[in-house]
């Protein structure tokens, strides 16, 4: 099977140089789409084969490629299992949207070769045994998703989102590379079966970790590292936002928990407080910017910083109780954080395809542009709102269940002993309802400026529903939201091996129970059950209105809204995106991010018109960021000097240096 | 035979939930107008305004879209069912257990959304007025309900909400501060959520007082019948939960017998009767407060409920 | 030990904890008076507990005393002091409440973690109350360094007498002849506080100390 694997994936790899054959034809990037979307179910099967056989077998071989005593390791076990699934479940439902949305790229050149690689390497990432294949397919898929990032490459605002990324990128690299070189000590046995029999002593697996956190929380957007990403997702065409966002950064948590959880043996008990005290203020941030952008896409990648967040926190968690050997607890925390996963990949992807089409039928990315799509697209908007709903975490949908979990999680944490977590854990609990509650704000504002209202724009309101593959793909993914919520149970027991393999332990098997319940841990502590909910929430709204309709009346008319008699209808009157956020803006942004508002009054008797400017300034970029590219321009500008010397000058470097490497040489 | 009495008791939970909500609006406004010294109107006549909303013609805005006609019945929905989830005369009802005291606050915070959506859709300003204030209000109210959820189910070892009730009337529970300071931070909460004084107004006509009314402004006839029916059913929910929590006495343990289940209803009439003397007099005796200073009174609950969170993370190892 | 006695006597000093976070929500100068008499009685109230507890009638008579002295005629006075200093209008806050509000519970947490780390043979209930005790000290100096007002500072320092009073009464009792000389040099200090806010009031119009700042004579 892991054969299969390995050949779908080098079909995916071989599209690439035929991708640039095929990319000014008509049928062009038809084709490489449909291409690409076999190859991604049929790794989803062989994913959910593997995730779901009862043997558990763990495949791997090893292919004579790369350093010649070495080769590169593949393997499936039920971690890789599920990120498989994850990956291709992500790279279909891209692929399938890609075939409307694609129609209407300016430049499929840029496009179409890099796309087939990118979920190649991405699917590499997974598979990978050994820490060079790890790397190599790590640099692979940040490479192949930089060359997506600029593909659009007129605007400049592209060209610096790419060049952002491709240094987080590689500092990212570059702390795994140092990571899995402490691993594999001073043999050099890259291959992570050696590295896991291994017994590291206690500093260096606490440098490892802390390098872990720092490559792949980069990469998957923890606060501070995570400037790239709301520059580089939007940047990109919409399909690969959706896999950048949705995808990409759960294979950056695949990183982590197979660095953390499988490579480094038993965690000692603080290591959950460093993940926890990055995660949470993540989870908060994150979602603190995205109430404050305008752009569509921005809000959707600082979405994605708040959700990583929340999958750390339980990542974070289940550290904890893993260092206790509680592990029936931290099967539970780990549980959430996977489901988490899969219900972040699907709604934030449904989210991206969905301004993915909006963009398509207006042409623009700004909330404050838009407005009444819902009567333009209104399949389109049915799909987003379903998309909100969920990353809101709101009951019957899947956000709800993984937030749940995670709750409960917290709630057991009074048993772990240590005090500085019995002190963070009520702060990171607190957080983490900050968070859930600004989310729902935050996707109120996108929906309600973006859908409802009247449109503000001529462009808004000569909109066209999508095609049919877009709102197909979109459809399907509200329909999973709706069904992994409903039916929590069956993903908890598909996760089971994975949290046994990872933790020591798995949740109790939810498929027996009456009525599809869930129960984490005991029937007397807590249950839900989402079919129940949802069916009494449906029956209520449907006996409701039927009753009325029969008893009372069913009659309406439409009129001019009433406005409190106003008469002015100008769509200006609307609230827009920065005066919809104004109050969480005046409450949360005074402190974080500075913000000001001021008015600008013209002096008495000018008919000049008042300005109200909003100032904000971005902390962690002026307090982290813009400092060590001062100290880097500072010291590149005083080595330059190197560029100009005479040639007596570089004959006199050349000898110092042999001179100082004859000197170390004797010492 | 027992299947059927249960049902029947759950059902008849949720017809009382549901004819009880106007009754104890109009109770609350009769009590405050006395207070003022005024005769206030009769005690149904919540009873009567809803009727007559509900044969009236319903107004729609040339633009309001199918989301506008359909949040009604959606908030109806969610917020009668999560009022049905709350023990109200007798713990231990038949769907107690497929939901919590975290689904209910997500319940209501789902009814929210929409709600807030619905003042968005037809494109006006008070609409955008509303949504946001009531955004930024429920940004912090959500948290602290959840954290004093924490809190009152480290105390009684479950989140289950009869479980709960039914651990906070045996005699096992003590009196711990965490709860006091539970129920101080549930009661700013229920007075944020419910949309009363001091938070907002729910008898202003001025329009930037508004923060709850603003919302539904477009709204008309059965719809802002609906709308108006679900929280009056709201403000019986948090009443309920109060008095279950914190006020259990009275209440029947689950497959009690039928006079157990007559005495646990009276003692649930008067544990609303009491609870809505002291809103009335609560709201009479305090002003509004400025719509900024609502973020730190909510601000203060989420301390509270915090703290509360803290020392039962602490003294559970003591 | 653990009887529903000691659970009110735990209430209690909760609730003093409580008090001291609704003197930090107070915005202005006459709620923040009011509330602190609260606080006086909510602490006469849990002295008054802890004579029926500990079956100590000394402590009657300080219980008394707080009730009288700080309950009733300490805020009284304040009350008129501030309506003839025509400060009672003013906002008096320096730092923002909700940043006020984090601070102290953060001061919680950290009294909670020094007890329960000092103290490790006592009995749990014991703890906790010193706890509270000391948090009610560290919320009374926050209010003293968070206001800018000389009248809320003196209210922030007579809430952090009370914090004081809470630990020694709940450590098993104080001698009578120490309440006496504290309340003593309570009065006295309000005494010449009372003086000196008249004085500075005279001479500089303000009591607003961002404002006296300038007057003396460095320059930052």
């Amino acid at each position: 099977m892991i054969t299969a694997a390995l050949v779908c994936v080098a079909v995916l790899l071989a599209l690439a140089p035929v991708a640039i054959a095929l990319a000014a034809q008509m049928r062009g990037s038809a084709i490489i789409y449909s291409a690409s979307l076999l190859a991604c179910l049929a790794l989803l099967v062989i994913a959910l084969f593997a995730l779901l056989d009862p043997a558990h077998p763990i495949l791997s071989t090893t292919l004579p490629v790369g350093l010649p005593w070495l080769g590169a390791h593949f393997r499936i076990d039920a971690l890789a299992a599920f990120f498989l699934a994850i990956v291709n479940f992500g790279g279909a439902a891209a692929s399938l949207f890609a075939l409307g949305y694609g129609r209407h790229e300016s430049a499929p050149g840029r496009v179409l070769p890099f796309y087939p690689a990118y979920l190649a390497a991405m699917n590499l990432v997974v598979l990978a045994d050994d820490a060079f294949t790890f790397l190599v397919a790590w640099e692979f898929m940040s490479l192949t998703s930089w060359a997506l990032v600029v593909s659009h490459h007129r605007e400049s605002e592209n060209i610096r989102a790419g060049f952002v990324y491709l240094l987080m990128a590689s500092f990212g690299t570059l702390a795994l590379l140092l990571a899995f070189g402490m691993l594999a000590g001073s043999g050099g046995h890259y291959d992570f079966a050696t590295i896991r029999a291994a017994h590291p002593a206690a500093v260096l697996s606490t440098t490892v970790l802390l390098l872990a956190l720092i490559g792949a929380g980069s990469k998957a957007g923890l606060v501070p590292l995570h400037a790239w990403l709301p520059l580089a997702h939007p940047a990109a065409p919409s399909h690969v936002s959706g896999l950048m966002s949705g995808v990409m950064t759960k294979v950056a948590i695949y990183g982590f928990v197979r660095i953390v959880f499988d490579l480094l043996g038993p965690p000692e008990w603080w290591w959950s407080m460093v993940v926890l005290a990055i995660a949470a203020p993540s989870a908060t941030l994150g979602v603190l910017y995205a109430l404050m952008q305008r752009d569509i896409k921005r809000v959707l990648a600082y979405s994605t910083i708040e959700n990583i967040g929340i999958i750390f926190v339980g990542l974070g968690l289940a550290l904890a109780f893993k260092a206790q050997a509680m592990d029936w607890i931290a099967a539970l925390a780990f549980t959430a954080a996977l489901f988490h996963v899969l219900n972040h990949a699907t709604f934030k992807s449904l989210l991206f395809f969905g301004a993915g089409c909006v963009l398509n039928a207006t042409g623009e990315r700004d909330m404050e542009k838009l407005g009444g799509l819902i009567h333009r697209m209104p399949q389109t908007a049915f799909a987003v709102l379903i998309g909100c709903v969920a990353i809101s975490a709101l009951p019957p949908f899947n956000g709800f269940v993984s937030e749940w979990l995670t709750f409960q999680a917290i709630l057991l944490s009074p048993e772990l002993p240590s005090w500085g977590l019995k002190l963070i854990i009520p702060a990171v609990g607190g957080l983490l309802a900050l968070a859930a509650a600004l989310a729902a704000a935050c996707f109120v504002k996108l929906f309600g400026i973006v859908f409802l209202g009247r449109a503000r724009n001529a462009v808004a309101s000569t909109a066209r529903e999508a095609d049919g593959f877009s709102r197909a793909t979109l459809l399907g993914l509200a329909a999973l939201c709706l069904v992994a919520g409903i039916f929590p149970g069956l993903f908890i027991d598909a996760l089971a091996p994975v949290a046994k393999a990872m933790v020591g332990n798995s949740m109790p098997h939810q498929a027996g129970l009456q009525w599809l319940t869930i129960v984490p841990i005991a029937k007397s502590r807590s249950s839900y059950n989402g079919l129940l909910l949802f069916a009494f929430v449906l029956l209520s709204g449907s006996i409701a209105a039927l009753a009325i309709h029969r008893l009372a009346s069913d009659r309406f008319r439409r009129a001019p809204f009433w406005d409190c008699g106003l008469p002015d209808a100008s769509p200006a009157i609307q609230y827009t995106a920065s005066g919809f956020s104004q109050p969480i803006r005046r409450v949360f942004g005074t402190t974080i991010f500075a913000a000001r508002e001021i008015g600008e009054m013209p002096p008495p008797g000018s008919p000049a018109p008042a300005r109200l400017v909003v100032d904000m300034h971005d902390l962690i970029w002026d307090a982290l960021y813009a400092p060590i590219a001062k100290a880097t321009g500072f010291v590149t500008e005083r080595i330059n000097v190197l560029q100009f010397l005479t040639i007596r000058r570089y004959l006199t470097l050349v000898f110092v240096t042999l001179i100082v490497l004859l000197v170390v040489l004797t010492i | 035979m027992s299947m059927i009495r249960d049902l029947m008791s759950q059902g008849g939970d949720m017809l009382l939930v549901l004819t009880l909500a106007p009754l104890l609006t109009g109770f609350v406004r009769k009590i405050k107008a006395r207070l003022l010294r005024r005769q206030g109107p009769p005690l149904l006549q919540p009873y009567r305004d809803l009727l007559r909303l509900m044969r009236k013609d319903v107004v729609l805005a040339e633009n309001a879209s199918w989301l506008f006609r359909a949040i009604p019945y959606i908030i109806f929905a969610s917020t009668w069912v999560a009022a049905s989830l709350v023990p109200t005369f007798g713990t231990g009802l038949l769907f107690s257990w497929s939901a919590d005291l975290i689904v209910i606050t997500a319940l209501l915070g789902s009814a929210r959304f929409f709600l807030a959506l619905g003042g968005l859709d037809v494109g006006t300003a008070f609409g955008g007025i509303g949504s946001s204030r009531e955004v930024m209000i429920a940004s912090l109210a959500e948290p602290a309900m959840l954290i004093m959820v924490f809190a009152v189910a480290m105390i009684a070892g479950s989140t289950q909400l009869s479980t709960i009730a039914e651990f906070m009337g045996s005699s096992a529970v003590g009196l711990p501060v965490s709860l006091g300071l539970a129920l101080v931070a549930l009661i700013i909460v229920a007075i944020a959520e419910n949309g009363r004084i001091p938070v907002d107004n729910p008898g202003t006509h001025l329009e930037l007082t508004m923060v709850h009314e603003a919302m539904v402004l477009e709204y008309s006839g059965r719809h802002l019948a609906l709308i108006d029916l679900s929280s009056q059913l709201k403000l019986v929910l948090y009443i309920s939960m109060i008095a279950s929590i914190f006020m259990p006495w009275g209440t029947a343990a689950p497959q009690a017998a039928v006079h157990s289940l007559a005495l646990g209803a009276a003692a649930y009439v008067v544990k609303l009767a009491v609870c809505g003397v002291a809103l009335a007099v609560f709201e009479t005796a305090i002003a509004k407060m400025r719509v900024f200073r609502i973020p730190q009174f909510l601000g203060a609950a989420l301390m509270l409920a915090l703290l509360a969170t803290l020392l039962r993370f602490v003294s559970g190892s003591l | 030990m653990h009887g529903i006695e000691f659970d009110v006597a735990h209430m209690l000093a909760g609730t003093l904890v409580l008090a001291s976070f609704m003197m930090l929500y107070q915005d202005r100068l006459p709620a923040l008076l009011n509330v602190y008499a609260l606080h006086a009685l909510v602490l006469a109230l849990s002295v008054a507990w802890q004579a029926f507890i500990q079956d100590a009638p000394h402590l009657y008579v300080t219980a008394f005393i707080a009730l009288t002295f700080k309950a009733i005629i300490i805020p009284v006075s304040l009350h008129r002091i501030i309506v003839r200093l025509g400060i009672h209008r003013e906002i008096e806050t320096a730092v923002s409440v909700g940043l006020t509000m984090l601070a102290g519970i953060g001061l919680v947490a950290l009294s909670m973690v020094v007890m329960l780390r000092i103290t490790p043979g006592a009995d749990a209930l014991a703890r906790e109350d010193l706890a509270f005790a000391l948090s009610v000290v560290l919320l009374g100096l926050l209010i003293m360094v968070t206001r800018r007002n000389a009248v809320s500072q003196v209210v922030g320092f007579m809430s952090l007498e009370n914090g004081l009073v809470l630990a020694a009464t709940g450590a098993k009792g104080m001698p009578l002849v120490v309440e006496i000389s504290v309340a003593f040099s309570v009065l006295i200090a309000f005494i010449v506080i009372g003086i000196f806010l008249f004085r500075i009031r005279e001479r500089f119009d303000s009591v607003d100390l961002q404002a006296l700042d300038r007057f003396r004579g460095e320059r930052r």
